[in-house]
């Protein structure tokens, strides 16, 4: 089995229950694994949620922590996936004083190419929204810094596999 | 007895009545079939002792004297009878000290239930009198846990506790019920939990799996077994000798495996591990097909996972899937219940005989037995050791007794020479190693099989860890037969430190009290043993007695436990000296 560090995305379907995150954190903290990024939200199923946890380990472990996380009892399913084997996305908000934005023609021409969105615009501050891969969020992010760039979030990864999973079905199998 | 189970009928009949959270408490624990628990009381769980007070003669609870004594209490009881062990506690400290015995249950997959008393809803989360968050607290060593802040959450709750503890491989679960939910009435109906969608307690039998294991099995020339609890906790003791005996595998156990297979089987083949049997630890390197059932490879078992069996195919009985390649890669798992696999296999393995390989077990076993067994139980120097007084216990109880050990060198010991006729009679805490285990531990395993012998096994040092459960034999009478195998030291520590440490005895030296004044104290019958000649005596006059007795026996200091594996070594590298 591979023992190379990679990222994998964790996908986890689960029950709705307060709590659970806890214990799946605690998952990842017992192996001494940071978690890179975290997102949970409702999945396709009505009242099954999902999350998708964003972590550096070799397969090996993945494999593990992926058994691991099912075991639980209100864990349903749980897939570790590499970044080839999913479609994936993050999503950043960038705030910028807004004298940059109509002093700097140089800013304008970023937001343009980099295909971002203005969300919003107020006599302060402008925020821009960008989806994307890492790597390009990180880019927005380096060309913005020297204009006065206020506030930068960006969101844990949300993402869908190449392959079908059909968690209705499996579901039903319990 | 009869009224008991027509209680428990009358509420599996759904019928609705408008009672308390408290008291739907009580009838959710007679539903499933509880009569004993352990616990202490306090002000969040209050309503609910309250209640206990007017079910007493349905439900007897235990008052320990200590929390972790009631988890341990609860564990030695669900291991000597394969239900599910009971322990209450209140908020704050009550629950905090309940966590030792849920991590311990966690590790050894014991069936429990604790209840925990929490305060009101509207006071959750603003640092209240003993408010604890030991749901955030317990998540990590329990199979589940839950918060309960509505009565009318209580019924289906504690059904799905009582499902998830037992099913499966089974463990802790902690419920934790806020007071206002004790105090509060609701319409009060039962039902038992029977599934739950996000859960599967017992993945199905894949007869490839069965076939692909046989086909290993049938032309192995030196096959061997290791099996674990999991023959227990499955039930399957009869399928496991059936199984062996057909194909004639020498079967060697874990510390936790103990006593699923009598002692005297002509296939049991001893005890694998650090202080393990000399011929299965060496033998595993050089197996050619080993059959692990219902064990997980712990690091105690394997030693260096590099050297690890590494020429044998391995086949792995399971009855959890995360325990699958989680440390040794399987060429073979079969999933399933070892009831159910262990049944099913049968057809498809032959009848077989391995004499040549056995011999190899034989010849090592008289190298472990000129090397190590015979200067323990036959010493010829003056200090008595521990070896011998299992030996002699052996001979009184001829392996009819349930062995409770505690952590050190005597639970090796215990666990090396003890004799088992029967199944679940070897309780210990094998995966935590929790100092303190066996004294309330052996008061659960009394109360779960009044008619058997109950003995446990304590050093010096974990003796006085939970020493005060002698008041819980006290007041309950409960007929325990207690050993002190005092070393005066922490003994297992010590012999580190005298192998690897260069003898710097680092706080491992104990200035002990008079232990038989103390259990005198308590007005429990006490004797202490300094001299070999007196042993035996001394302990048919323990047995013999119908209350619960106390015996010391002062033995040699610094004895040792060999063979041993050291820490990182591979299993084939065990010491004898
Ligand atoms: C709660 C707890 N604390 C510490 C240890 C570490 N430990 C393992 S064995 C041992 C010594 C036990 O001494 P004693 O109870 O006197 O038994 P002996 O080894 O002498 O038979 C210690 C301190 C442990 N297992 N559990």
């Amino acid at each position: 089995m591979n023992t190379e560090m990679k990222l994998y995305t964790i996908s986890i379907y689960t029950e709705n229950n307060i709590g659970l995150l806890n214990r799946v954190s605690s998952i990842f903290l017992k192996r001494h694994l940071n978690i890179e990024s975290l997102t949970t939200s409702q999945s396709e199923i009505e009242h099954v949620n999902r999350f998708v946890i964003v972590s550096e380990m070799t397969e090996f472990q993945a494999e593990k922590v992926a058994k691991q996380l099912e075991k639980q009892i209100e864990v349903i399913r749980a897939y570790y996936h590499t970044d080839e084997e999913t479609i994936y996305q993050e999503t950043a908000l960038y705030k910028v004083a807004s004298d940059s934005l109509f002093e700097q023609r140089q800013v304008q021409n970023i937001i343009k190419e980099s295909h971002a969105n203005i969300v919003t615009v107020s006599r302060e501050f402008f925020v821009i929204e960008k989806t994307g891969r890492r790597h390009e969020t990180e880019q927005l992010y380096k060309d913005l810094k020297p204009y006065k760039l206020m506030q930068f979030v960006r969101s844990g990864r949300i993402s869908v596999t190449k392959e079908p999973m059909n968690i209705s079905e499996m579901l039903a199998a319990f | 007895m009869k009224a008991k189970t027509q209680t428990a009928n009358q509420i599996t009949e759904k019928q609705t009545e408008h009672i308390s959270g408290a008291e739907a408490v009580i009838k959710c624990l007679l539903a499933e079939g509880v009569d004993l628990l352990y616990g202490y009381p306090g002000g969040a769980i209050m309503p609910i002792y309250d209640e206990l007070y007017k079910y007493q003669d349905q439900l007897q609870h235990v008052l320990t004297r200590h929390e972790q004594g009631a988890t341990h209490a609860a564990q030695g009881f669900a291991r000597v009878t394969g239900k599910v062990g009971v322990a209450m506690a209140t908020s704050g400290p009550g629950a905090t000290n309940l966590v030792t015995g849920i991590a311990d249950a966690q590790i050894d997959s014991t069936p429990m239930v604790c209840i925990t008393g929490q305060v009101g809803k509207h006071l959750l989360g603003s640092d209240a009198f003993q408010e604890t968050d030991i749901v955030g607290i317990s998540t990590p060593v329990t199979k589940w846990n839950y918060q309960i802040t509505e009565a009318s959450e209580i019924p289906e709750i504690m059904a799905k506790a009582f499902y998830i503890a037992r099913s499966g491989r089974p463990g802790p679960v902690l419920i934790d019920i806020t007071k206002n939910a004790q105090f509060d009435t609701f319409d009060f109906e039962y039902e038992k939990c029977t599934s739950i969608r996000s859960y599967k307690a017992v993945p199905e039998v894949d007869e490839n799996q069965l076939k692909e294991a046989a086909k290993l099995i049938n032309v192995a020339k030196k096959p061997m077994i290791i099996f674990g609890q999991g023959v227990i906790l499955g039930k399957a003791e009869l399928e496991f000798k059936t199984f062996i005996e057909k194909t004639e595998i020498p079967s060697t156990c874990t510390i936790l495996g103990l006593s699923a297979l009598a002692s005297k089987h002509p296939l049991n083949a001893g005890m694998v591990g650090m202080h393990g049997n000399y011929a299965p630890n060496i033998l595993t390197n050089e197996c050619d097909v080993l059959i692990a059932i219902g064990m997980r490879f712990d690091d105690r078992v394997t030693g260096n996972l590099a050297t690890y069996a590494k020429q044998a195919k391995v086949i792995h009985f399971d009855i959890d899937p995360a325990e699958i390649g989680k440390n040794v890669k399987a060429d073979v798992a079969v999933l399933g219940d070892v009831k159910e696999t262990l049944a099913q296999i049968l057809p498809f393995v032959n009848s077989n005989s391995h004499e040549h390989w056995m011999q190899e077990f034989k010849k090592l076993d008289a190298i472990e037995f000129d090397k190590v067994i015979k200067d323990e139980l036959y010493p010829t120097k003056e200090g008595i050791t521990m070896g011998e007084v299992i030996k002699e216990i052996n001979a009184v109880t001829k392996g009819k007794a349930v062995i409770v050990s505690d952590v050190g060198q005597h639970q090796m010991f215990a666990c090396r020479y003890a004799e088992f006729k029967q199944t679940k009679s070897n309780i210990t805490s094998g995966g935590l190693g929790t100092m303190g285990f066996a004294l309330p531990a052996a008061i659960g395993a009394k109360m779960g099989a009044p008619e058997r012998e109950v003995i446990a096994i304590i050093g010096d040092g974990g003796y006085q860890m939970t020493i005060q459960e002698l008041g819980t034999i006290f007041q309950t009478k409960a007929a325990v037969k207690i050993v002190v195998l005092n070393n005066e030291f922490l003994g297992m520590v010590r012999q580190w430190q005298q192998l690897f440490f260069d003898k710097r005895y680092a706080s491992t030296e104990m200035v002990n009290p008079d232990f038989v004044t103390i259990a005198k104290g308590y007005h429990i019958e006490a004797n202490r043993v300094t001299k070999r000649e007196d042993l035996s005596k001394a302990i048919e006059t323990m047995i013999a007695c119908k209350d619960s007795y106390f015996l010391e026996v002062c033995v040699e200091k610094e004895n040792n436990v060999f063979p041993m594996i050291p820490t990182g070594a591979s299993v084939s590298d065990m010491r004898l000296s």
